[in-house]
């Protein structure tokens, strides 16, 4: 069954209506797998106000992010935070952008989707229909239910609108290739790029899997002036991890898309690390496991994709059974760092909880919320515990 | 201004609840002496003054456990206070509280540069975060105008801002993780070194919650590498209206300044006669700040100066050397001081789009006028963060009144033309009873739901943000 309002008070009369879960589907694009009758945010959509000079949108969360980022392409502005999408499957909405904090390279510069969401209109689980924030730069008015919604994979409440900032985009920008010899040296060369002040607005690192060493990715952007000078300042900085090099294709697009890894992967996990503690969390996950890996966030990120014919190789039984018992090593590891994993998609289905489990204490805050907005556990159950 | 009625049996209960305290903290860290305990009858919205039935000073996150759960089993509803500064009365008492202070709590935990952070205990003042890292080459971006006071744990409570945030974010855009003492004495843990929390977002939820959720003990804040050089230009301006058009244009163009303060007339010869600061004189200035190499920052300035030609300046200034760079920031940071020099005034906070400013900078004019209340404008302009200041004398009878009604019709005028309340500085009991101007009951409904769970007794800051009689079936239902 599927449902498909088109008006905010439509969706508010469905959920106050309904008793069985809901699997809430914006694109359908960023691997949230749920039970229940679907509900469907596409024709909450359109663009309902853009003020270039006050660099705000508002939107239908349901508006796909093609749609936005033309719109914004026109003024010359774009949505900082690079959400990451899936490649070319599906039409990612705005809505699912926010409702998953989805973010890319640029994070490490100017902070994650939720740092760019002003505010929110949403159905909570009992069909009330509540706004947070609103459309301008600074808001502290009341309890900050905005940026407690951006992540919350619509367990709190379905997204009917948002409003977020955006900014113009760069007159120019350059990103330096480094060879280095292993992760470590890696990390530490994005680490040094970003401690340095010129204002580094990508710093990642791409590898081939099962070799050490790989490609880090530094980028600057700006005036043209600016670049140029910020590229020279850092040529020396890196020089000392390998060689240096510019790159003459924009790499960033293809990273946006998550085309990252160099083999074909049943499943995505994100995990976020201490940028000092991924080079060496790789290292100790490559001694039971095969996978291939992507750092992002200088470090700060981990991006690993996994097959599950090989990831355990050969101690499991079944892909399935490999890829879960990695998904535990995963978040096993995680937890000992201080860090999190979760699952991002995965093609072949796996029954394992998404997100790391959290301490008792913040479980039970969390439940707690939960049984405040949606008392009738109706908002896709189970997709965050 | 309504608060709750103190309760007298918790007042009765005051030897027992000092005794108690006593047997969990040092001696001097328990302030119950009536002399004494008037040093925290208000913080700097002073026009609200009542008394503590005492004040306690924990210097570790154990010891502060020990006092909730004391306060959570007498029934005692505590008042979490960072350093005094907050302008909405975020850390007024009342009667039958205890204030929590926060002022021992001062270290330094752990500097990290390879993850690029700080830990601190939350006591410690937001200038002495940055002290800190500086001789490192660091530096913690959010740099609200009392920031040689005010303790990190306000900034939390309150989601500071600063004047650079239009660059670098509030504290929520900073704030990696904090340790949280809940009221019934519980410690959690939220977030840490890393960039995302893995669930709920619950450290921007704590972020802003104004004290309500729980103590904050520990924040983990992000840290930045200094830029290379930044350097303000001033553009006067012969009408605030101008000027606000010169912002607007600025932001549109692409450029994106660090910082972009407004101050009026009034302000400008206040702030001068404090601060010998350098300011043209004229009806509108501008502190546009860009950062950089020297080459960048000549770059940047001379797109922005080209802008402002275009709406023929009276004064075009540009900061020559590191001093009087620095003198134009203390002019601009001195200005509430400045003002409190000459008047006494209540500050307001509310943010609007920044198309908005020239309007609504004409209607605040045109109030004075009719409250007969003079009134000036200092402010974010960037983000359309704005201050105006309304003048009035405390020691003359209903002036508090009319500058009262006066700034409710300003905050009015921000949600109406698509703004809010308040950018940075917090609802505390000042804008309490005006969030129906901008939220529904049902989204209020929404956000006192949050309390419930974090602090189902209502113990924790509870006649704040929340108009009382929405939150008295709450504060009722606790009993």
């Amino acid at each position: 069954m599927q449902m498909t309002p088109t008006s905010e008070a439509e969706l508010a009369e469905i959920v106050r209506d309904a008793d069985n879960p809901l699997y809430i589907r914006g694109g359908g694009t960023r691997g949230i797998l749920g039970d229940g009758a679907v509900l469907n945010t596409t024709r909450l959509n359109g663009i309902t106000l853009y003020e270039p000079g006050a660099l705000t949108m508002v939107a239908g969360a349901g508006t796909p992010l093609a749609q936005i980022e033309a719109a914004l392409e026109t003024e010359g502005q774009m949505l900082a935070f690079e959400p990451f999408t899936f490649g070319a499957e599906g039409e990612p909405t705005i809505g699912g952008v926010f409702a998953t904090n989805a973010s890319g390279a640029r994070r490490v510069q100017v902070g994650a989707a939720r740092d760019f969401l002003l505010g929110v209109r949403f159905v909570d689980g009992m069909g009330n229909v509540i706004k947070n924030g609103g459309r301008v730069m600074k808001n502290v008015t009341g309890y900050d239910l905005v940026k407690l919604m951006a992540g919350a994979c619509g367990t709190l409440g379905v997204l009917s609108e948002v409003s977020f900032k955006v900014l113009p985009i760069p007159a120019a920008a350059i990103t330096l290739a480094v060879n280095v010899a292993n992760d470590g040296t890696g990390i530490r060369a994005l680490g040094a790029a970003m401690n340095t002040p010129f204002d580094v607005s990508g710093a990642a690192m791409v590898s081939h899997s099962g070799s050490a060493g790989g490609k880090c990715l530094i980028r600057v952007e700006g005036f043209q002036g600016s670049v140029r000078h910020r590229e020279d300042s850092l040529k020396p900085v890196l020089a000392e991890f390998g060689t240096v090099s510019e790159c003459q294709d924009d790499p960033w697009p293809r990273l946006r898309r998550l085309e990252v890894f160099d083999a074909k992967v049943d499943a995505t996990w994100r995990l976020a690390l201490r940028p000092g503690d991924a080079a060496a969390f790789v290292t100790e996950l490559a001694k039971t496991m095969t996978f291939s890996r992507y750092y992002d966030w200088a470090g700060g990120r981990l991006l690993i994709g996994a097959r599950g014919s090989n990831v355990t190789k050969g101690s499991a039984e079944t892909p399935e059974a490999g890829l879960i018992a990695f998904h535990h090593l995963l978040q096993k590891m995680a937890a000992k760092t201080g860090g999190h994993a979760a699952l991002l998609k995965s093609s072949l289905p796996l029954d394992v909880a998404r997100f790391q489990p959290e301490s008792a204490g913040i479980a039970a805050l969390s439940r707690g919320i939960r049984a405040k907005f949606d008392p009738k556990g109706i908002l896709n159950p189970g997709v965050m515990g | 201004m309504e608060m709750p009625t103190p309760d007298a049996r918790l007042i009765a209960k005051k030897p027992e609840l000092v005794a108690r305290l006593q047997s969990v903290l040092p001696a001097e860290a328990v302030i119950y002496d009536d002399a004494e305990t008037r040093a925290y009858e208000c913080d700097a919205l002073t026009a609200y003054r009542c008394p503590p039935l005492c004040a306690v000073l924990p210097a570790t996150t154990s010891e502060v456990a020990e006092v909730l759960k004391i306060c959570h089993e007498l029934g005692v509803p505590v008042v979490p206070r960072g350093s005094g500064t907050s302008l909405a009365g975020g850390a007024l008492p009342t009667a039958d509280c205890v204030i929590l202070g926060v002022a021992r709590l001062n270290a330094v935990l752990e500097t990290d540069y390879e993850n690029r952070y700080i830990r601190v205990q939350s006591g410690r003042t937001n200038l002495s975060v940055t002290g800190a890292v500086e001789a490192d080459g660091f530096f913690y971006a959010p740099d609200p105008s009392s920031q040689l006071a005010c303790a990190i744990a306000g900034n939390i409570a309150m989601n500071s801002g600063g004047a650079h945030c239009l660059k670098y974010g509030v504290t929520t855009n900073n704030l990696l993780g904090v340790t949280m003492v809940l009221m019934d004495g519980q410690i959690v843990e939220i977030g840490g070194g890393v960039l995302e929390t893995g669930g709920l977002d619950l450290l921007g939820l704590i972020c802003g919650s104004e004290g309500q959720l729980g103590v904050v003990t520990e924040a983990t804040l992000k840290i930045l590498p200094k830029p290379e050089g930044a350097r303000p230009v001033l553009l006067g301006f012969d009408s605030a209206e101008v000027a606000g058009a010169c912002v607007a244009d600025i932001i549109r163009a692409g450029v994106l300044p660090v910082a972009i303060e407004f101050m009026d007339a009034m302000l400008i010869e206040v702030c001068e006669d404090f601060a010998q600061a350098g300011y043209p004189k004229c009806e509108a200035l501008l502190i546009v700040e860009v950062e950089g190499s020297a080459a960048e920052i000549d770059y940047q300035l001379g797109l922005i100066k080209g802008i402002a030609a275009v709406h023929n300046p009276v004064a075009v200034q540009e900061a020559e050397t590191a001093d009087q760079a620095a003198r134009i920031w203390a002019g601009r940071k001195a200005a509430f001081s400045a003002i409190g020099r000459i008047s006494d005034y209540m500050c307001l906070d509310g943010t609007i789009p920044v198309s908005e400013l020239p309007y609504v900078l004409r209607r605040i004019g045109e109030m004075s006028a009719h409250y007969g209340l003079p009134v000036g404008n200092v402010f974010h302009a960037g983000d359309g963060n704005m201050h105006p200041l309304i003048c009035y004398d405390a020691n003359k009878p209903g002036d508090l009144e009319i500058c009262e009604e006066f700034g409710a019709e300003v905050l009015k005028l921000c949600v109406e033309v698509g703004g809010c309340l308040t950018g940075e500085h917090g609802v505390g009991v000042e804008k309490r009873d005006l969030m129906m101007h901008q939220y529904s009951a049902a989204d209020l409904e929404a956000q006192m739901a949050l309390k419930d769970v974090f602090d189902p007794a209502w113990l924790l800051n509870p006649a704040k943000v929340f108009p009382l009689a929405l939150s008295n079936a709450h504060r009722v239902a606790a009993e």
